[in-house]
Parts: C-alpha cells; sequence; structure tokens
C-alpha cells in the first residue's frame, strides 16, 4: 500500500533516525514530499510510504511509538484566477468538473468542493495558475 | 452598394465621439436583427480580439552602453539568452528561448517553467531583470563583461516584433496514438480522448477581414495592451488555401507580423507560459480594428463561430511526419460548446486561446474608439491575399557534399 503522511515533531524527536529505521526495519519504500526540520525547534515531514500491509502500518506505529503525530497528508488544489488567463484547458481535464467552463462567457470557474485533489489539471495549466498546497498545521 | 465609406469620413467620426463601434460578436446580432444593409449604414468600425500562445514573438531591446563600452557577443535576460549579433548593444529576446541551464526534456515530460515570454512579461512587470553579457573586447568596445540590473525602464527601447501572429485559423488536434501526447496544442490524450483548438473564432482578427482588404503593413491595432501596428505579413503566410463559400480560410492560412513600443504595454496582455514537454512561449493579446467601408465588409465581419471550419490534425504521427490524413473538419460553434463528433464518438474539446480574454480586448479597443483615443488607418501596402501564388515550401534534403566540407560553410 502506498500514502502520503504528515508526521509532527518536537525538536528532541527531531533528532532520531527515523527515515533509516523505516527503510532499514520496515522494508518502506520513502519519497520525502516536504520537510521543514531543524535540531532548534518543531517541525514536519511530509512522506509518502509504500509498502506491503503490514510492513507498512508496522512502520507507522513506530513512527508513533517515538510519540510523532501522523497524520493523513491532505492536499487542496489552489486555482489563482489572478494568474488564470480563462484559456480553458484545465477543464476538459477535470474528472469532476471542478473546473468549469461557462459556455456562455467562456470563462472558468473553480468549485473547490467538487475537485478530487487527482492533480490533472496542474500540468495542463499553461501559466501554472493552478497549484496543489499541502495542508501543514502551525504547530504541534 | 448604398453604404460606402472612406476611411476619412470614419475617422472624422471617430474625432467628433460620433463613430459607431461594436465588436465582432456583437455585429452578429445586430446583422440578425437589422439586416446587412441597415446595420451596414450605422456601424462604422468592429473590433476583433485574439489571446493566445504565439510562439513566433519577441522582443529588441538597446540596453545603452556600458562604460568602458562592450559589444556584446553574448546576453543573457534572467539567464535567457537573446540574439545579440546586430550591433554592439542590440539584442533580441524571443518568446520561446530557454534558459541555458534548464532541463528541457531530458525527464519527460519537461515543464519549461521559465522562458523568453516569461522575461519580457517580467520586464513589463517593471520586475528587476538581471542582464548578464558578454565581449570579446575591442578597440573601440573594450568591455568583456557586464553582470547587472535592469528594468524596462533603464533601456533605451523596447519594441515588441512578432514574425508570425494572429493565425487566421488553426489546426484541431487530436491523438491517434495509444499513449498520452505533450504538444504545442497540450496535452493529448490518447486514441483521440481530447480535442485541442486555439483560435477565437468568430472574434479572431484575421477571420473577420478574411482577404485582408483593410488589414495590411501599417494597420494600427491593439498589442499587448498598448497600440502597434501590422509590419508585414507574417513569416508562412499562405493565404492560397482552401476557403469556404464566405472566403473564410478552411485551415491556417493568412499571418501578420506586428510590431509595437513594449514600453506602454500591460503584463496583463504579455503572458509567459509554460507548454509541458513541448516549451515556453508567451500569451499574445491582439485587436484589430475593422472599418465597415461598405457592406461587404460587414458581411465578412458578421462571420459566425458555426461558418467557421479547421482541420482535425493528429499529432501523433499525421502532424509531426507530415502524414496527410484527411480527418475532416470541425466548426467553432461545436469546440467552443466542448464536444465534437469524431468518427462517431462524442470528444471533449480543449482550447488553448482565451475566448473571455479575445472578448475582452475587442470591448476595450472599442472603447478606445468610442473616446476619440484611437483613430483607424489604411493599409500603406496591402499583404498577399486569395490571389497570391504562394508555395508553402519544406527544408530541402540535399546532401552538403564532400567538396562544400572544408569551405567554412560548416557548423562544427
Amino acid at each position: 500500500m502506498k500514502n502520503k503522511l504528515v508526521c509532527y515533531f518536537s525538536a528532541a524527536q527531531s533528532e532520531q533516525p527515523i527515515i533509516y529505521r523505516l527503510v532499514k526495519n520496515y522494508d518502506l519504500i520513502i519519497n520525502i514530499i516536504k520537510a521543514d526540520i531543524n535540531p532548534q525547534k518543531e517541525g514536519y515531514l511530509v512522506l509518502e510510504l509504500e509498502g506491503d500491509k503490514n510492513s507498512y502500518d508496522e512502520g507507522v506505529i513506530f513512527i508513533k511509538s517515538l510519540g510523532v503525530v501522523v497524520e493523513p497528508l491532505s492536499e487542496t488544489v489552489v486555482w489563482q484566477p489572478e494568474v488564470c488567463i480563462q484559456c480553458g484547458a484545465c477543464a476538459s481535464f477535470c474528472p469532476t468538473e471542478a473546473l468549469n467552463i461557462d459556455r456562455d462567457s467562456m470563462e472558468i470557474s473553480f468549485d473547490n468542493s467538487k475537485c478530487v485533489v487527482c492533480g490533472m489539471c496542474l500540468d495542463c495549466c499553461p501559466t501554472r495558475a493552478i497549484q496543489l498546497h499541502f495542508e501543514i498545521k502551525e504547530a504541534v | 452598394m448604398s453604404a460606402k465609406k472612406s476611411y476619412e469620413e470614419i475617422n472624422e467620426k471617430i474625432k467628433r465621439g460620433e463613430a459607431v463601434v461594436v465588436t465582432a460578436e456583437e455585429v452578429i446580432g445586430i446583422v440578425a436583427e437589422k439586416g446587412y444593409a441597415k446595420a451596414a449604414q450605422e456601424i462604422d468600425v468592429v473590433t476583433t480580439g485574439t489571446f493566445g500562445p504565439m510562439c513566433s514573438s519577441g522582443a529588441f531591446i538597446n540596453f545603452g552602453h556600458s562604460n568602458p563600452r562592450i559589444k556584446m557577443k553574448k546576453v543573457w535576460l534572467n539567464g535567457v539568452e537573446a540574439y545579440s549579433g546586430i550591433a554592439a548593444v542590440d539584442a533580441y529576446i524571443g518568446a520561446g528561448q530557454l534558459p541555458e541551464n534548464d532541463p528541457e526534456n531530458k525527464v519527460f515530460p519537461g515543464r519549461f517553467t521559465y522562458g523568453g515570454g516569461h522575461v519580457i512579461h517580467d520586464l513589463l512587470a517593471r520586475k528587476d531583470i538581471r542582464l548578464e553579457a558578454v565581449g570579446y573586447g575591442t578597440n573601440c568596445y573594450p568591455n568583456k563583461k557586464v553582470d547587472t540590473i535592469i528594468t524596462l525602464d533603464d533601456v533605451n527601447d523596447a519594441f515588441l516584433f512578432n514574425p508570425r501572429n494572429a493565425y487566421q485559423n488553426y489546426n484541431c488536434a487530436i491523438n491517434l496514438g495509444d499513449k498520452v501526447i505533450y504538444t504545442y496544442m497540450g496535452i493529448l490524450k490518447p486514441k483521440v480522448g481530447n480535442a485541442s483548438y486555439s483560435s477565437a473564432g468568430q472574434l479572431s482578427p484575421l477571420l473577420n477581414d478574411p482577404y485582408y482588404r483593410t488589414i495590411g503593413i501599417g494597420t494600427r491595432i491593439f498589442l499587448g495592451g498598448g497600440v502597434g501596428y501590422v509590419a508585414w505579413n507574417g513569416t508562412q503566410h499562405h493565404p492560397n488555401v482552401a476557403r469556404g463559400e464566405n472566403g473564410v480560410p478552411q485551415t491556417g492560412a493568412g499571418t501578420l507580423a506586428l510590431i509595437g513600443d513594449l514600453k506602454q504595454m500591460d503584463p496583463n496582455w504579455l503572458v509567459g507560459l509554460s507548454f509541458i514537454g513541448y516549451g515556453a512561449t508567451m500569451a499574445v493579446g491582439i485587436g484589430i480594428p475593422i472599418p465597415i467601408l461598405d457592406e461587404e465588409m460587414l458581411h465578412y465581419t458578421a462571420v459566425k463561430d458555426e461558418d467557421i471550419y479547421c482541420p482535425i490534425v493528429d499529432y501523433n504521427e499525421g502532424y509531426p511526419y507530415n502524414k496527410p490524413m484527411d480527418l475532416g473538419l470541425v466548426n467553432y460553434k461545436d469546440l467552443k460548446n466542448g464536444k465534437i463528433i469524431f468518427n462517431g464518438k462524442e470528444v471533449v474539446t480543449t482550447p488553448q486561446s482565451s475566448y473571455p480574454r479575445a472578448r475582452k480586448i475587442a470591448e476595450t479597443l472599442k472603447g478606445w474608439i468610442q473616446r476619440g483615443q484611437f483613430e483607424l488607418t489604411q493599409p500603406v501596402a496591402n499583404i498577399p491575399s486569395a490571389d497570391a501564388d504562394i508555395d508553402f515550401k519544406s527544408i530541402p534534403e540535399r546532401n552538403p557534399g564532400a567538396t562544400n566540407l572544408n569551405g567554412g560553410n560548416r557548423r562544427d
């Protein structure tokens, strides 16, 4: 199985070689998507964790056993209307019509509640008006 | 025809603030309501607009001299090379140029997040731009290196000069292959998963003057949010193609070379673009006013999306390998409605040209003319029209041969 997780660290926890243990002891494939950690302060790590179900579950239990707060990553697609030039290229790639063209005005609008964060729109936007944001909490 | 008007008469009305100006969209409804003859008497000017990716665009810049002076052999703006094989501190920054260290398509598909079009946009946004230049040093130009920060206000001259803009009609791109492809027409899903098009259709300048009766060399236009001019026909201008009964070409045909002072343009109307897997380019905003000299011009400007057809072209093999395939025609009404029928199957459409922005350009230009700020110009000379005998050439395949190889005409 494969999942994206956010791990929140306290300053003390950030000294531990967590990634090393996850690879060595649990045979997990790890992709660090984003990280903001230093030994002086608390921080976070956005991980993509991949492995068979047992290893995955045990790996997550291990991280939690260190006192690290683990939460599923919540991603949001953000459409920046001030950057968008209203070409409309994204709409035909959006599977849920979250990005939709009004056929009278030919204008694009974005309905966040319909978005399933598939990310198809990110590649086809020529002005990079659509971005993927990771939701990270301010503090642990 | 009763309703004949001259450029002078129309300009007199513009000066008095009495000119009747409508957009190429509005004219359609007016003709439906009043008929051609009455509408041709009333309407003086129809404004058009288009805002889409136009790779063949760029700007000439004169930076002024460094002290000591330099003859720039190479020059970079924010790391993007500009062509400097002209006078000492002149250069041309092209919209499609990439930074030297761009990963391009080495990891496919490349992102192309910055290029010459983005530099032009940043210049217009009055951002700081890093200027680097090297020279080999001469008695008159001893300096060999410049590395500094400039803005658009620091340079002597900056004018946009776009060799090919405002394509009169364009292909509708599909992918007949079984893998996704990344093109200048955007992402094309396999097995005709989408159909991409790029024209403002009924609002597009050259589709409203199909034989270039009023759009010619010297025509004053809206360019990049400021005022520009038609300099010449564009490169690949090919007016002698198949046309419908309304005179509208059924494939890419006429093009325009455009020029204008960059310093009075607006960053909203020249926007750097990144096409995944293809490269960087720039969206250019263009609006051209069409004088209703007679009823014939009104007929042209009243053209509707459903009467403008473009060819469906396969970008998997047909376009890249010049394989002729007759895949049929499709009209812009269907394309804009979001679905076309291809081989009995419904296909979603992907626009590349911004129709809302094209409309805004036509509205803006209409406002300028109504307020008396913008007068019309009669072309100094016409550009070749449908009766031209222009051969659309390809690069000849010839063997350079051993005899030429030592003559210096070879790129080592």
